[in-house]
């Protein structure tokens, strides 16, 4: 068995929470990384679907933008805009949506919006793009996103997407058909909402890391299960897969746009 | 009748000082030839209205073309921020610049609204985030027939959208093939349509997922082979993805930013040169 990163074992551990069939809404960056991963491994059969329009995308190289040509390429259909969100989000055909976020809170509410005063921001984001309807309306959502204490913290500076808003059934007032968040994977660990208060509780810690280590990189006090389990370290078959795609990525980025005819 | 006018022509007389301008394009067959034009032109206090504020709009903001920016998702993608919209709305360089946000569904509501004459869409999305808080656009309203509380964002109605595409013939037929994003509503919610192409074709052969704007939608149409760099074309050249990566380092201080600026798109005469000004000519042979 080889070493493998964090990052590694975050990219895995997100991957193996996508079954096969399911029809995956994907968020670039590492949600892009871990459902082609899972595609190439134990889930062939996965639909993944991007916002720029592409439907069951099978991507050989990681897209470095939601829109890249690559995903049109070999996608079972491409439709417009609208489309994506109208009739295959909003209408519930999406069974996970894949999301990162800059900023997480206790209860799985993403903010990708604002650090400071929206007014007088002290780091303006990106915003929310495709993000509030896909925590809204896709069935269940899985957030992935490095474990850091900025990232973890007691109070979002801006709630741009929905996760269980004040914990327990409060998000159910809101009127949207999905679950919320059913998993947060980090490069530590793994959390998942408790059944009633919706917390988000660690319920797996990657080899190697303690507690300790979670608990110094969240904002808040963290709940822990009491069946806290530690992840399976990497196969070899995930391990090399993964290794391939993120190589391809590389030589294609490389040369993308460079080569002349 | 002939449609095809040169690019600075259509720009000079449909882009005019202070109105609405949308030049949509998501991730693939981004009008920036179009958006070069305007900066030269010196086009000012424009209300800038895109889903994905990319990097031709991090120029037109940072050369103090906007007073107003309508988008959802602004950033360099797969590399980080955009530098100049991060100024502007951080420190208000050059100028500063309003905001509207909203997300992507609620963006590309609008202008299917704004394709559709209506006043407004409808969508299930926002409750419980802040957005509504922020942005006045964003508005409760209830289905008259369920009872369902839904949101109410008003209709986008540019009053010039540009896009840019792969062909179009001479009467103004333009076809667009691959992601196809929000080009067509974009295009059908507005006022004027400026249309550039990778070239003018006496007929179109058919494409995987290809769609055809008709020319009644179509005001002008300008022969821009390159026009989307470093964005794509679909069958004609890739992403340059290492001029995304470069970006990132040109446009962070403001000084290099205007030094390139003036160099690459100010005093060169068209796309052409400017693709030749930074020496990369060559990606585009088609």
């Amino acid at each position: 068995m080889s070493a493998y990163t964090a990052d590694e074992m975050m990219s895995i551990a997100a991957a193996r929470e996508l079954k096969d069939g399911v029809v995956c809404f994907v968020g670039i960056g590492l949600p892009s990384e871990a459902a082609n991963l899972a595609r190439k491994t134990h889930a062939p059969g996965a639909i993944l679907v991007y916002e720029s329009g592409a439907i069951g995308a099978r991507p050989e190289v990681l897209p470095l933008s939601i829109g890249d040509g690559e995903l049109a390429e070999y996608a079972d259909s491409v439709v417009s805009v609208p489309e994506i969100f109208n009739y295959w989000l909003q209408a519930g055909r999406i069974d996970v949506g894949f999301l990162g976020a800059a900023q997480i809170d206790r209860y799985g509410n993403l903010n990708t919006t604002v650090i400071g005063d929206y007014r007088t921001p002290k780091v303006r984001l990106p915003g929310a793009g495709g993000a509030p309807e896909i925590a809204a309306s896709a069935k269940e959502v899985i957030v992935m996103l490095r474990h850091k204490r900025r990232a973890f913290v007691e109070r979002l500076d801006f709630i741009t997407s929905v996760g269980h808003l004040e914990g327990g059934e409060s998000r159910k007032g809101l009127g949207y058909p999905g679950a919320g968040p059913v998993a947060v994977i980090t490069d530590l660990g793994v959390l998942r909402p408790d059944p009633e208060s919706r917390e988000l509780t660690l319920t797996a810690l990657h080899p190697g890391v303690s507690v300790d280590d979670v608990q110094r990189e969240t904002g808040w006090k963290l709940r822990v299960s009491e069946d806290l389990e530690t992840t399976e370290p990497p196969a070899r078959e995930e391990l090399e897969v993964l290794r391939e795609l993120k190589a391809r990525t590389e030589a294609s980025r490389k040369g993308a746009g460079r080569i002349t005819g | 009748m002939d449609k095809v006018v040169d690019l600075r022509e259509a720009v000079g007389e449909l882009v005019r000082d202070g109105i609405s301008v949308a030049l949509e394009g998501f991730t693939h067959l981004i009008p920036s030839a179009a958006a070069h034009e305007i900066i030269r032109q010196g086009k000012r206090h424009l209300t800038l209205i895109r889903m994905t504020p990319d990097l031709i709009y991090d120029q037109m903001i940072g050369m103090g073309c906007a007073d107003k920016l309508i988008f959802s998702w602004g950033g360099n993608p797969g590399v980080g921020s955009l530098h100049r919209f991060r100024d502007a709305i951080e420190n208000g360089w050059p100028r500063p610049l309003e905001i509207e946000e909203h997300s992507h569904a609620g963006m590309a509501n609008r202008y299917v609204a704004g394709a559709s004459n209506l006043p407004f869409a409808v969508l299930r999305g926002y409750v419980g985030t802040d957005l509504p808080e922020v942005t006045e656009t964003i508005a409760p309203v209830r289905c008259p027939f369920t009872g369902e509380q839904l949101m109410a964002v008003p209709a986008l109605n540019p009053d010039v959208t540009i896009i840019h595409a792969q062909q179009a013939d001479r009467k103004g037929n333009v076809a667009i093939w691959g992601i196809t994003g929000i080009q067509k509503e974009a295009a059908l919610a507005a006022e004027r349509v400026i249309v550039t192409v990778e070239e003018v074709v006496e007929k179109f052969e058919p494409k995987p997922f290809q769609i055809v704007l008709p020319s009644v939608a179509v005001d002008a149409v300008c022969a821009v082979p390159g026009g989307a760099y470093p964005s794509y074309a679909h069958g004609y050249y890739p992403r340059d993805n290492t001029f995304y990566e470069e970006w990132d380092g040109i446009s962070r201080e403001r000084e290099k930013f205007l030094q390139w600026m003036e160099r690459h798109v100010l005093e060169v005469e068209d796309y052409a040169s400017h693709l030749k000004s930074i020496r990369k000519e060559e990606v585009i042979k088609a």
